[in-house]
C-alpha cells in the first residue's frame, strides 16, 4: 500500500511540474463545450436537450488527450522496468498510476462541468446529476484508457490507434452518463443509470489494472 | 546463490545465444562479455525477469526463480540502459521516490549522504534535466549506495563515467561483494574488482 501512495504522490508531483499538460486537456474541454452554444444559438430548449450529450462527449475527448502519456514516459526512461521488478505487484502500481491520472485529468473535468453546464441553461438539479455522473464516469474512462494506453505502448503512431481502440469502449459510459441527466430531466429519475455506471466502475476497477498489467509486461519484453 | 542452466534467447528469427550456464555465489561477480548485439542485455533482462528465456531455467537459492519471484525481486537491484530518472524531479526526489515505489522508503539523510558520496554535492535539489549525461548516470548509481539488495544486475554501469567515477564505482562494487553480495554486469572495459569472479563470453 505504501508503494501505491508513493506512486500516486510521484505522478502528482510530476503533473505539478508540468502543469501545461493538465491545463491543455482542461482548456480543450472548456472550448469544445463552449463551441456548441455559440454555433447553435441561444435557443434554450434545444441547448438544454443536447447539453448532457455534448458535455459528456467533450469530457470523454478531453480525458483521452492525456491517455497516451500515461505509460509512455515511464516506458522511455526505464521507470516501468523498475516498477515491474518491484516486490509490490505491478497491478497495484498500475492502479496507482490510473488513480493519479484520474486526479489530474478526470477530477478537474468533474469540477468544471457545472460551470460549463450553465451555458446550456441546465437547472441546478441537472447540474448536480451531471456532476455525479461524471464523478462515476471519469474514473471509468481512466481505467479503460489505461488498457488502451498499455496495449499501444511503444507502437509508432500509437496515439491514433489508441483513440480507435478506446473510443468504442467508452460508449457504455457515455450512454449511461448522459442518459442519467436526460432521464432526470424527463422526470424518470437518474438512479438506474447511475447505478449501472457505478457497477461498470466497480467492474473496471477490478479488472482493468490486471489487463493493463498484462499488456505492459508484453510491451516490456 | 544464482544458477542458470542452458539459457537460450531468440529474437525474431535469430538465435542470440543458447546453452548458457553460469552460477554466482555470495561475494562473487560475473562479467558478461561479447560483441555488440551478442545478447548481453537480453541475458541480463532474462535473469532479472523482464524477458522470457526461450529455453533453460534459473535458480535462486536452489529454487526455480518463477516460484520465488517476489522474494527474488525483493533481493534484486537492476540498473538497465535507461536510467529510470525523471527529468523534472531533483536528484534527491528521484532517489527517494524510486526507493518508495520499490517498497523500500528512504529517509532524507541517507539519500543525501548517498548523493554526496557519488559526487553530486550541491546539486541535490536541481532538476536532473539540467545535469550532464555523466551526472545523470551518477544519480542512477546513487541507488546502489542506498540498496539492501543482495543481487545487483548492472547493464553497462561504467558508460559515460569519468575516471574518478569509475574508481568510485569499483570501490562501491567491492564493498557490495565484501558484504557477501552478488554482482552480474556487462562492460566493454576490463574491470579490476576484488573478490572472486568469472567472465562469461557470449558468441
Amino acid at each position: 500500500m505504501n508503494a501505491f501512495i508513493a506512486i500516486v504522490r510521484r505522478d502528482l508531483l510530476l503533473a505539478a511540474r508540468r502543469k501545461s499538460e493538465v491545463f491543455t486537456a482542461l482548456f480543450f474541454f472548456m472550448i469544445v463545450a463552449s463551441l456548441f452554444p455559440l454555433g447553435i444559438g441561444a435557443e434554450t430548449s434545444l441547448l438544454r436537450r443536447i447539453a448532457p450529450g455534448v458535455l459528456w462527449v467533450a469530457a470523454l475527448l478531453a480525458a483521452m488527450l492525456s491517455l497516451n502519456r500515461m505509460f509512455a514516459a515511464d516506458h522511455q526512461d526505464g521507470t516501468l522496468e523498475q516498477m515491474a521488478l518491484s516486490p509490490t505487484p505491478l497491478a497495484l502500481l498500475v492502479s496507482g498510476k490510473v488513480f493519479a491520472h484520474w486526479l489530474t485529468s478526470g477530477l478537474p473535468l468533474v469540477l468544471l462541468a457545472p460551470v460549463l453546464g450553465l451555458q446550456f441553461d441546465l437547472s441546478p438539479r441537472s447540474l448536480g446529476i451531471l456532476m455525479i455522473s461524471l464523478l462515476l464516469g471519469t474514473p471509468l474512462l481512466s481505467l479503460i484508457g489505461a488498457i488502451g494506453a498499455a496495449l499501444t505502448l511503444g507502437v509508432r503512431g500509437g496515439g491514433v490507434l489508441l483513440s480507435l481502440l478506446v473510443l468504442p469502449l467508452y460508449i457504455p459510459a457515455l450512454i449511461f452518463g448522459a442518459g442519467a441527466v436526460e432521464a432526470d430531466m424527463a422526470g424518470l429519475g437518474a438512479g438506474g443509470h447511475l447505478s449501472l455506471l457505478g457497477a461498470l466502475l466497480a467492474l473496471a476497477a477490478f479488472f482493468a489494472p490486471w489487463a493493463a498489467t498484462a499488456a505492459l509486461r508484453i510491451a516490456l519484453e | 546463490m544464482l544458477r542458470a542452466h542452458g539459457l537460450a534467447c531468440v529474437r525474431g528469427d535469430r538465435r542470440l545465444f543458447s546453452d548458457v550456464d553460469f552460477s554466482v555465489s555470495a561475494g562473487e561477480w560475473l562479467q558478461v562479455e561479447g560483441a555488440n548485439g551478442a545478447g548481453k542485455t537480453s541475458l541480463l533482462r532474462i535473469v532479472a525477469g523482464l524477458a522470457h528465456a526461450e529455453d533453460g531455467h534459473l535458480e535462486w537459492e536452489g529454487q526455480p526463480v518463477d516460484t520465488v519471484r517476489d522474494e527474488f525481486n525483493a533481493r534484486l537491484l537492476y540498473l538497465g540502459h535507461a536510467p529510470a530518472i525523471k527529468d523534472d524531479l531533483s536528484a534527491l526526489e528521484n532517489l527517494r521516490t524510486a526507493a518508495a515505489v520499490a517498497g523500500r522508503p528512504l529517509d532524507e539523510a541517507t539519500a543525501l549522504a548517498a548523493l554526496r558520496r557519488i559526487g553530486l554535492k550541491g546539486r541535490e535539489d536541481l532538476p536532473t534535466r539540467v545535469l550532464s549525461q555523466g551526472q545523470k548516470r551518477r544519480v542512477a548509481l546513487a541507488r546502489l549506495l542506498c540498496s539492501q539488495a543482495r543481487l545487483w544486475i548492472l547493464d553497462e554501469p561504467f558508460v559515460a563515467l569519468d575516471v574518478a567515477a569509475v574508481a568510485l564505482l569499483c570501490s562501491i562494487l567491492d564493498e557490495h561483494l565484501a558484504r557477501g553480495g552478488m554482482l552480474m554486469f556487462t562492460s566493454h572495459q576490463a574491470v579490476q574488482l576484488a573478490g572472486s569472479g568469472a567472465s562469461l563470453r557470449l558468441s
